[in-house]
């Protein structure tokens, strides 16, 4: 039974059998038709302010559902705007839905108003990305973005549609999942290990005399937390998270030694330098990460775990590679070693190693000094206090910079998909459109979002957005009146010669902006007023409050490994550096 | 493009067939991914198959930007990839087409003609100063027919770069690293 309805109506109507609750989008010239059918759709849409916004709305919602986030926008300037989002989800494997509409198809190439090539643009941002010719291919190209876009390494997908597609009718048939595979021959995840390579990851796994556990958001993106700690606890070997993985392994789990890199604390950083078998989960040997790949782990032996054939061997080589879903190889390891112990092997003996690590971790805390009586506000300590004054379940998205390595470092992450961030691409403004539309996707949960003002300059008109829409988030500024992370390279690295990072003090008005935009604004600048100001945002719970946090502009982000240096010449806080020979 | 003629069992180049999906775009999205890779195409070659859903692509890429495994894999990651497979420049078979056209008096052009005909080329098109020439063959045998051209001034070149496909002996190795539905 065939039904004629328009290339519109299809496009709505494939998004509601593929489940989509929610649009982040904002209509034009293009995307009108589809806009239509929408008025008579379920399917709740979010009225952007800029389609950037909406971009990242769509990944935060991604992120903390686990679900594909839908971005719907016009062709030309709102397809460029669509490119960072896109760059974004993609560096972030994180899967992303996005329909931007084109000009028709006769006028396809002429240099149309509001035309641009946005299949050629994103191709190198997207995971796949397909212009539509015809209304007949609707429901079967969105079944194939929505396939690809969540299997696999998931990522951002587009669909490109000309108005003409979108105004003319088609014969309605809903594609089996049987068609869709056989429509994408070329597309053939693995997510099943190699018998052999587990079997040998869990010999290795048991002769390893310092192992580390190096999780990686492919833990996240694989829904597998849960195997991690069983195998975690079943090896009791410690566990690194990156900034990708944070709340993947909880933080308050004695095995857990938080995050390596750039940015790390020492111990994840030395742990991960001295082991002699890195087991890595769902990680891809970052540069952030590896500092020097040179001299990265040398003595450590790899086990790569990665649904994506192309990450091993990238950076570094690995012993035991397996392709495959980071749950069920995890889980296949987990047997394996069982099978090992039941067969009366045993596990080497890492007490020592272990205590050689519990060594550093007393030697080395995050540290910074407190604030004492008339000093500038530490930025650490607010996020100490917000972290301690945060209900239960709270979910954190940072910006990109200083404020973004604090976060990953104070907040403690006790449960996966409580963390939402731009780690690979580090978008700037990524915040504030992340945390509503991770609120939308968690309506039950509190939302913090932890921004610098450079970030929160780049994206705030979403608060607008927020408040329209009556999705309440609470923003957090930690306002230096710097780009704080350049301004610490800079006095760094180019000898405090401070070049184009002075913002302005007083410049914006953060209180009145965000009181323009249907927000509570509180203005926080000595460190007994950041407790009650963190007890008042949080009571409020019918709209969106800015807590703008005068903090102190010389704060620096410490440990550091700076770009290209070795992690063994990971730079601690000045007033650790004394200890620096326990970290042997 | 080079014309350096190379011993058999030294490979200076890595011949990639890309069995692709034929549908537009699907260059593109190819070709892109060497460039954003980092890596150089050598010649590359793209055309329908038997099957009129599939395209080969053959692309040739110098050792040099080795390593290739890295971008194979990046490759494979193309939803509209169905197959690749890496021949060995030893087990395969090279065919390449090349027209020229040479500036050549009437009275020399003898030359020209007799040339072609020991290599076994053809003569495309006859004017009253050039002469338009064709020879297809190994990339070797067309390097070498190329070089002797030059003696009498080429004026328009044109090669296609190279096609190829595993010998069929029983050693052709085909080192299929993705298999589709399709194959």
């Amino acid at each position: 039974m065939t039904q004629k309805i328009t290339g519109a109506q299809a496009l709505i109507r494939a998004l509601e059998l593929e489940n989509v609750d929610t649009i982040f989008g904002l209509p034009g010239g293009c995307i009108l038709p589809a806009y239509d059918p929408l008025l008579d759709s379920p399917i709740r849409h979010i009225l952007v302010r800029h389609e950037q916004g909406a971009g990242h709305m769509a990944e935060g919602y991604a992120h903390v559902t686990g679900r594909p986030g839908v971005a719907m926008v016009t062709s030309g300037p709102a397809a460029t705007n669509m490119v960072t989002p896109l760059c974004d989800a993609y560096m972030d494997s994180i899967p992303m839905v996005c329909i931007t509409g084109q000009v028709p198809t006769s006028a396809i190439g002429t240099d149309a108003f509001q035309e641009c090539d946005t299949v050629g643009i994103t191709r190198s941002v997207t995971k796949h990305n397909e212009l539509i010719m015809s209304a007949d291919d609707v429901p079967l190209m969105v079944r194939q973005a929505f396939h690809i876009a969540t299997t696999g390494r998931p990522g951002p997908v587009l669909l490109d549609v000309p108005k003409d597609v979108l105004q003319n009718s088609m014969n309605w048939h809903w594609p089996s999942d049987e068609e869709v595979l056989d429509s994408l021959p070329g597309y053939k995840p693995v997510t099943k290990g190699h018998p052999r390579m587990i079997k040998e990851a869990a010999r290795m796994i048991l002769d390893a005399k310092q192992p580390i556990l190096y999780a990686g958001g492919g833990i996240l993106k694989a829904r597998a937390a849960d195997a991690l700690r069983e195998l975690a606890e079943l090896i009791d070997t410690p566990v690194v998270t990156t900034l990708m993985a944070r709340g993947a392994f909880p933080d308050d789990h004695p095995l857990c030694l938080g995050m390596p890199g750039m940015h790390g604390n020492a111990t994840a950083i030395t742990a991960m330098q001295k082991s002699d078998l890195l087991i890595t989960l769902g990680a891809r040997f970052d540069d952030r990460i590896t500092g020097k790949v040179a001299t990265f782990a040398p003595d450590a032996k790899i086990i790569h775990v990665d649904i994506d054939p192309a990450e091993q061997g990238k950076v570094r080589r690995p012993d035991v590679p397996i392709v495959g879903d980071c749950r069920l190889v995890i889980e296949e390891i987990i047997k394996a070693i069982k099978d090992l112990l039941n067969g009366g092997e045993k596990q080497q003996d890492i007490s020592q190693w272990k205590s050689r690590v519990s060594g550093w971790r007393e030697q080395f805390p995050l540290y910074y000094p407190a604030n004492e009586p008339g000093e500038a506000l530490k930025p650490q300590y607010c996020l100490e206090q917000l972290r301690d004054g945060a209900p239960e379940g709270t979910i954190l998205c940072s910006g990109v910079g200083q404020h973004q390595m604090w976060s990953s470092q104070y907040w403690k992450f006790n449960e996966p998909y409580t963390w939402v961030n731009s780690g690979g691409l580090g978008t700037m403004g990524f915040s504030v459109p992340a945390a509503i539309g991770a609120k939308v996707g968690r309506p039950d949960r509190t939302v913090w979002a932890v921004d610098g003002d450079g970030c929160f300059q780049m994206t705030a008109q979403e608060l607008v957005t927020a408040s329209v829409e009556r999705i309440p988030i609470k923003v957090a500024i930690l306002n230096n009146s710097y780009l704080g992370m350049v301004r610490q390279w800079q006095e760094m690295f180019y000898e405090e010669r401070y070049s184009e990072v002075y913002l302005s003090p007083e410049l914006p008005d953060f209180v009145k902006w965000a009181e323009s935009m249907g927000c509570i604004g509180i203005r926080v600048e000595s460190p007994e007023e950041v407790q009650p100001a963190i007890e008042k945002a949080n009571s409020i719970d019918d709209r969106s409050v800015v807590v703008e946090f005068r903090v102190d502009a010389g704060e620096k982000v410490f440990p550091m490994v700076p770009a290209g240096f070795s992690n063994d010449d990971v730079l601690l806080h000045p007033d650790q550096n004394g200890r620096r020979e326990f970290l042997r | 493009m080079s014309s350096t003629t190379h011993a058999l069992n030294q490979p200076t180049h890595h011949i990639l067939s890309v069995l692709v999906q034929n549908r537009p775009g699907v260059l593109a999205r190819v070709s892109s991914l060497f460039a954003r890779r980092g890596y150089n195409i050598f010649s590359l070659a793209v055309a329908p198959t038997e099957d009129p859903m599939l395209s080969r692509i053959t692309i040739v890429v110098d050792v040099e930007s080795s390593p290739l495994e890295q971008i194979v894999k990046q490759l494979f990651k193309l939803v509209d990839v169905v197959k690749i497979s890496e021949l060995d420049p030893r087990r395969s078979v090279e065919r390449e087409l090349l027209m020229a056209t040479v500036r050549v008096p009437a009275e020399d052009r003898g030359q020209v003609v007799e040339l072609t005909n020991i290599f076994e080329g053809k003569i495309l098109a006859v004017g009253v100063e050039a002469i338009t020439v064709s020879l297809d063959g190994s990339p070797d045998k067309l390097d070498d027919f190329e070089e002797l051209l030059r003696g009498y001034g080429i004026v328009e070149l044109q090669r296609t770069g190279r096609v190829a496909l595993p010998k069929l002996d029983k050693e052709a190795r085909l080192k299929a690293v993705k298999h589709g539905k399709a194959s």
